[in-house]
């Protein structure tokens, strides 16, 4: 390893390698810019969350060993997504009841715009003249604590925001509700299905109603519900990942 | 009946539904702004959530501390196992006091352990003192949330309601109105009453004194006017010392509805002269759960409703969806532990947020507690279809080989089905929204196309 050329593990959630292949490459793209030394391990499959949300974590463990096998090799691991990050991290020392993990799970791995602005240190420079709607993914916000909930009463802080503060154009869409969940869920989203078309709905309308002209999130899952929504009813909403507006800034 | 069953018919309503989503988002809004007025407001919630941990840890002796200064005190303790138990020892007391009518105001705790139908079939009339209470019990209903009992019904409801059993006017919907005609019909009620049945908020060890938190004065009501004041209590309702005290009320009524304090706090010590006091300490569940180490903490719960509120399902399912005694997401994790089959679905009922987590100002892990409860109902009530998915899928995961297959089936899969099979009523994801569009290779492949071969 290099000294100064960190060697980064690129984790791409199961669903986003299969539908968004896009949201991957920006990813590396954007790492590989900022002069990491990224590899894709070919031997990565899902983190497991899907199966554990739905109360199977206990089929999940030799998915964890498989995930910690292809990725704690590396400086860092870095992904698209505050969910299965958070998954990652919160619970695998505890399904694979290795507690002695905790410290490494902690320091290496990252959503990745926690990963540019904490580890990197990266303030982007550029423009994006657009209106953007930023959708606070839940796992990503009370998860991985990316920026201060609105139920908390601390001093405001948002990791995701700030890391686009000296972006040229880039305004963002003024809420009503700034971190209600979308209703994903994941199996939620067909188990209560209702429900979760419900909040999706009110998202939607939030955002159409501040304006918004790129919805965007730390978390392709949420976008791929409300954009599947938005589509049912053909009202246009173009989405893109956080990860295509960033490498779009800093090409 | 499922939640999810329960819920889709509370969404047809689609009216109805926005304006409980939006009512109840305003009180999570004033919520927010009472407890922003606070400055320490999250080292009062730590404080709160350790005054707990400590009560939980030494409920046994805290308990009997507690006993034994409210009897000194003069008041007449009693030790309920379960709801049988609570309704019987109620049941008796009024018995020997010849009661056939008895005021309530809001306990939850007696809501859980069914008394009003039980005190009914002994032929004994509960007049429910709190208005909210009140309108449901003229309905028939039991409350749809803990602190706001008729937060499913609207003014014009109300108004027809009222119509009906107090012959208000018909069509006038004037809360000012409306209230003065409940007020009147319930103080008729007070009157009468010999004994008076309340809840209990918080007990104070040190002092073996109870608070009771209203805002109506309804508790007040109706226990300064009858001869017997029965206090209903579950255990985990104890704190140590009355200076903690201050912490707790802070927390609530701003955590409930945004205000500052409950309009009162009532704090009973001993019986005047000539009158009783009987306290009913209720387990019902209570110390099974304290056994349950990943969810003995629920018993932390101070009842202020702020996860209801601020629960984007609660809000868009009601109350009455849940089908437990405690809705929403502190009851999505209380409920399983009384009866896990029938509440299997209560902790499937959320996105598992964390919004409950970060309200709750006792520092309940709602949504953690949720998750585990979930690993607990897939244990108990195999589900055989799902679990053999879920081997399935973890069999793959576990496999890169099964993996890369399965993806390049599921793109080729969903890329050439026809709508029509896509879009079918078994298909949910497709019948409110559409599919990703499948892309022509996964990113794996185009890594292998556009990286691999550099390295």
């Amino acid at each position: 390893m290099e000294q100064s050329r960190p060697h980064v593990g690129l984790f791409i959630p199961c669903y986003v390698d299969q539908f968004y292949p896009q949201v991957g490459i920006a990813t590396l793209e954007i790492l590989e810019k900022l002069n990491c030394n990224v590899s894709y391990p070919l031997d990565q499959t899902c983190c497991g969350q899907p199966l554990a949300n739905s109360g199977y974590e206990r089929e999940t463990k030799e998915s964890c060993q498989q995930f910690l096998n292809s990725f704690l090799q590396f400086d860092y691991v870095v992904a698209p997504t505050g969910s299965c990050v958070h998954h990652i991290k919160e619970r695998y020392s505890k399904i694979l009841n290795a507690p002695e993990l905790q410290p490494s799970l902690n320091s290496k791995i990252f959503e990745l715009t926690e990963f540019l602005l904490d580890i990197l240190k990266v303030e982007l420079q550029g423009t994006f003249r657009h209106k953007v709607g930023y959708h606070a993914s839940c796992h990503a916000l009370r998860g991985l604590r990316l920026s201060k909930s609105s139920e908390v009463n601390t001093a405001p802080f948002d990791k995701v925001k700030s890391l686009f503060g000296k972006v040229e154009g880039l305004e963002w869409s003024q809420l009503q509700r700034n971190d209600e969940c979308c209703g994903f869920g994941g199996t939620f989203s067909v188990k209560e299905e209702a429900i979760s078309l419900s909040m999706g709905t009110d998202r939607l309308t939030d955002h159409y109603e501040a304006g918004t002209e790129i919805l965007t999130a730390t978390d392709m899952s949420c976008l791929m519900h409300l954009k599947g929504l938005a589509d049912k009813k053909q009202s246009t909403l173009p989405i893109m990942h956080l990860a295509e507006i960033i490498n779009q800034i800093i090409s | 009946m499922s939640h999810s069953k329960a819920s889709t018919d509370f969404l047809r309503n689609a009216e109805h539904a926005k304006w409980h989503d939006e009512t109840l988002w305003m009180i999570r809004e004033k919520r927010d702004l009472a407890s922003q007025k606070v400055p320490e407001w999250e080292n009062l919630r730590t404080i709160a959530s350790s005054i707990k941990e400590h009560v939980l840890s030494n409920l046994d002796h805290l308990l009997l501390e507690f006993e034994a200064n409210a009897t000194k005190n003069g008041i007449q303790v009693h030790w309920a196992k379960d709801a049988q138990e609570h309704n019987q020892i109620v049941l008796d007391i009024l018995k020997k006091q010849s009661c056939a009518q008895v005021v309530k105001s809001k306990s939850i705790l007696t809501e859980e352990c069914h008394l009003n139908p039980f005190l009914e079939k002994n032929g004994i009339e509960v007049i429910d003192t709190d208005l909210g209470e009140r309108i449901v019990q003229f309905l028939h209903q039991p409350p749809s949330h803990i602190v706001l009992p008729a937060i499913h019904l609207k003014k014009r409801d109300i108004s027809e309601l009222f119509h009906q059993k107090l012959q208000t006017e018909k069509g006038n919907e004037d809360p000012y109105y409306l209230t003065q005609a409940a007020r009147t019909h319930l103080r008729e009620k007070f009157l009468k009453a010999k004994v008076a049945i309340t809840g209990v908020n918080f007990g104070i060890a040190e002092t073996g004194e109870f608070v009771v938190c209203t805002n109506e004065g309804n508790a007040d009501m109706g226990v300064h006017l009858a001869d017997v004041h029965i206090a209903c209590m579950g255990i985990e309702k104890l704190i140590p010392r009355r200076n903690d005290l201050g912490v707790f009320l802070r927390l609530l009524a701003r955590s409930a509805t945004g205000q500052a304090i409950t309009n009162y706090t009532s704090h009973f010590r001993g019986p005047e002269k000539g009158k009783q006091i009987h306290l009913i300490l209720v387990d019902n569940g209570r110390t099974e759960q304290l056994g349950r180490e990943k969810f003995r903490n629920s018993l932390k719960c101070i009842r202020c409703g702020a996860c209801m509120n601020t629960c984007p399902i609660y809000r868009r399912s009601g109350g009455f969806s849940y089908q437990s005694t405690v809705p929403g997401p502190i009851g999505s994790i209380l409920s399983p532990g009384l009866d896990l089959k029938k509440y299997s679905s209560l902790p499937f009922a959320s996105t598992l947020c964390g919004s409950c987590t970060d309200v709750c100002p006792v520092k309940i892990n709602i949504h953690e507690q949720l998750y585990e409860w979930r690993q607990e109902i897939t244990k108990a009530n195999p589900n055989h279809a799902e679990s053999l998915s879920m081997k399935l899928a973890s069999g793959i995961f576990k496999s890169p080989l099964a993996y890369r297959i399965s993806g390049i089936l599921m793109r080729k899969l969903i890329k050439n089905l026809p709508d029509s099979l896509i879009y079918n009523p078994w298909n949910v994801w497709g019948k409110g929204r559409k599919l990703p569009e499948t892309p022509q290779e996964s990113f794996r492949n185009w890594y292998l196309n556009h990286r691999k071969n550099e390295q």
